[in-house]
């Protein structure tokens, strides 16, 4: 859409997000808009929330120096930051306390949430149990086959998981439904979304709520090395684990971000999730970014053997930082993200998730380019415990 | 055919001149098939459909409930795009079909269509106006500057969470102002809010077009009780549920009237009510 057009749209990255929802939930996100700002402006709030991210999560989490990685690869000092060891196993907790703690707030009673490989379904339903809330998550069928152990995690934490069989059961159509299921329970449900996605205000917020890897990153990387880091890379399905390290370092324009989408069978197939590499501007799920779709509008199915990377459309700001040029976004394969898999577990003792497997094979291919005091920092966004099942099944068992 | 002149909003203004309120039903284009959408627009019009939405299959229908879902899904299973949709509209003014048509649809395949391209395509097939759920007010200004160049105009909705948002959007509404009569997506419902009246009434105190009130609506005893607080009633998934249960007789030659006659014997008891 013209941006140029002299209408007044709220939460724009460039041309990129905007408010695209039924009028139902427009007030709903009104509200939440409010009562984000005045919550992020309240002591209270964030000490409670820092309380919990500390003290429940484990947070801060460590940059880590991948001492026998960096030596087996050659080149680049290779940081870990790792958000794989967050309770529940994986960023995605920091996002989920905070929009507990805003539901809370705002006197709601039930959330609800969608998830793609579960993490953040899992999340969700661990915070919603601390804080003696309803917990709802929605999940496309074919996720709930390839992650059973965390549909089963979701419901000893006392969540309903809600099966989703619209479309081809995957992530997309887990957010419609979830999306669908809010309009219909507007008035007394706080609808937790799982990344920098969806109608204004959630991918600032989302954003703003992940944003503590990279402050801390930034923190960390100082005092250990007495510099700002030369590369920062991270994976990107939606893009909130990439966005939340990536923010604090936009301004520091000599600071290389590097996004890696999930390139599947590769980019040049039809089964891939690389949504820039390969995307179109357009809107889904409220919001206007780059998306896989047909000639005629209609979204495509994206693919990639990590489920939490499986998703046809991207963060708003992402597609603005893309455009911009702030930020470049690779993409790697299945095959690349499972050997980068290996190399780590093997050279480090650190089983990742198959997404965060993406951001080191992007790792693996750069490292050796560049000098020995190249200082190289991925986020380790999550751990593979949830993968373990699928990466034996498709390496066909134990040898 | 030669539609009697005047402009899409004009056309739509003089539907809602009658003493009940306008009858406004909901089909998928290309549900259950693509050859059956002309018989049953026109059956509609028999009888005593006022406008006709005309739903544009998309892949993620956030507005909608199982039962449009699934008609878009075998829709667009039998290839049903923007483009084809307006030739089934155009197909429709050929066979005889007079009442406006107004396409129900959803930003991306409007964004993509090209938003000036599609007005110039609804011009070529006389299709009357747009209704798309997922554009509120503050992201509509482009389409609206399209509908008021084209006099087709872009329909508002407005929801019973809509707040202080209702002055500001009906006002400034074209062509009618969609009530949402619950909250919720589309679908069949047993019972109507407390305090639909009330909110249909508010949207009348502001609203310089007629008002028309939509989701959920599917018997007569609905119909009876909105028709007082309203310029019009849209009923759509009930619809698509008797075009659904007369599937089977729409697609044999010989059967084909006998399904035409169900869904034109529930369009007459949905009527009944006023």
């Amino acid at each position: 859409m013209n941006t140029e057009t002299a209408y007044k749209s709220k939460g724009r990255f460039g041309a990129h997000g905007g408010r695209y929802v039924p009028e139902t939930i427009v007030n709903a996100l009104d509200e939440l808009e409010k009562a984000y700002q005045e919550a992020i402006g309240d002591p209270a709030f964030l000490e409670e929330l820092q309380y919990l991210l500390r003290e429940y999560s484990g947070r801060p989490t460590p940059l880590y120096y991948a001492e026998r990685l960096t030596e087996k690869l050659g080149g680049a000092r290779i940081y870990l930051k790792r958000e794989d060891l967050n309770h529940t196993g994986a960023h995605k907790i920091n996002n989920a306390l905070a929009q507990g703690l805003l539901a809370k707030r705002m006197g709601k009673t039930e959330i609800i949430a969608e998830t793609g490989a579960g993490q953040h379904g899992v999340a969700s339903a661990t915070v919603a149990a601390r804080l003696g809330l309803s917990c709802k998550v929605y999940m496309g069928e074919e996720d709930m086959r390839r992650q059973q152990l965390n549909v089963f995690r979701m419901q000893l934490l006392g969540a309903e998981v809600v099966p989703v069989k619209s479309g081809t059961g995957t992530l997309k159509d887990a957010t419609s439904e979830a999306i669908r299921a809010w309009v219909s329970s507007v008035d007394r449900t706080f609808y937790v979304i799982g990344s920098v996605v969806g109608p204004y205000p959630y991918p600032q917020m989302v954003r703003d709520f992940q944003r503590v890897i990279g402050d801390e990153t930034r923190e960390q990387i100082m005092r250990m090395e007495e510099r700002l880091p030369d590369y920062v890379v991270a994976c990107v399905g939606g893009g909130s684990n990439a966005m939340g390290m990536f923010y604090p370092f936009l301004d520091d324009v000599d600071v290389k971000l590097i996004g890696v989408e999930a390139a599947g069978q590769g980019v040049d197939t039809d089964k891939h999730a690389a949504t820039i590499a390969k995307g179109s501007r357009g809107v889904l799920h409220g919001m206007m970014t780059y998306l896989l779709q047909d000639e005629n509008g209609q979204i495509i199915e994206p693919y990639s053997v990590s489920a939490g990377l499986d998703y046809p459309g991207v963060g708003p700001e992402h597609a603005y930082l893309h455009d911009s040029g702030r930020a470049a976004y690779h993409a790697v394969t299945d095959d690349e993200a499972l050997e980068a898999l290996r190399l780590l577990c093997t050279t480090e003792g650190i089983i990742p998730a198959l997404e965060s497997a993406h951001a080191i094979a992007e790792v693996v291919k750069l490292a050796p380019t560049v000098s020995a005091d190249t200082i190289l920092v991925v986020c380790l966004s999550g751990r593979g415990d949830k993968d373990v099942t699928q990466i034996y099944e498709r390496e066909g068992g134990a040898q | 055919m030669n539609l009697e002149t005047g402009s899409g909003a004009a056309r739509i203004a003089a539907a809602f001149n009658t003493e009940k309120p306008a009858f406004i039903p909901f089909m998928t284009a290309g549900y259950p098939a693509p050859e059956h959408t002309v018989d049953l627009a026109l059956a509609l019009q028999e009888e005593g459909a006022a406008i006709l939405e005309l739903g544009v299959p998309y892949s993620d229908p956030l507005a909608d409930g199982p039962t449009i879902q699934n008609a878009s899904a075998q829709a667009l299973a039998h290839g049903v795009t923007m483009e084809r949709a307006l030739e089934l509209a155009r197909d429709m003014r050929t066979a005889g079909v007079h009442i406006p048509i107004i396409l129900f649809t959803y930003i991306n395949p409007v964004l993509r269509f090209g938003p000036e391209r599609l007005y110039k395509a609804m011009e070529a097939a006389e299709v009357d106006g747009i209704l798309i759920p997922d554009l509120p007010f503050e992201e509509a200004g482009e389409i609206n500057a399209l509908a008021k160049k084209y006099g087709r105009p872009l329909i508002s909705l407005v929801a019973p969470t809509s707040a202080q948002r209702v002055k500001m959007i009906a006002e400034q509404a074209q062509g009618f102002v969609y009530c949402v009569s619950s909250l919720g997506v589309t679908g069949v419902r047993s019972e109507l809010r407390e305090d639909i009246t009330d909110f249909l009434e508010a949207v009348r105190r502001y609203a310089r077009v007629p008002v028309a009130v939509g989701f959920g609506i599917s018997g007569p005893d609905q119909v009876a009780a909105l028709a007082p607080h309203c310029d019009g009633v849209i009923v759509g998934s009930a619809l698509l549920n008797t075009i659904r249960q007369a599937e089977v007789l729409l697609s044999q030659a010989e059967t084909k009237q006998e399904g035409l006659t169900v869904v034109k014997k529930f369009v007459k008891l949905l009527q009944s009510g006023v």
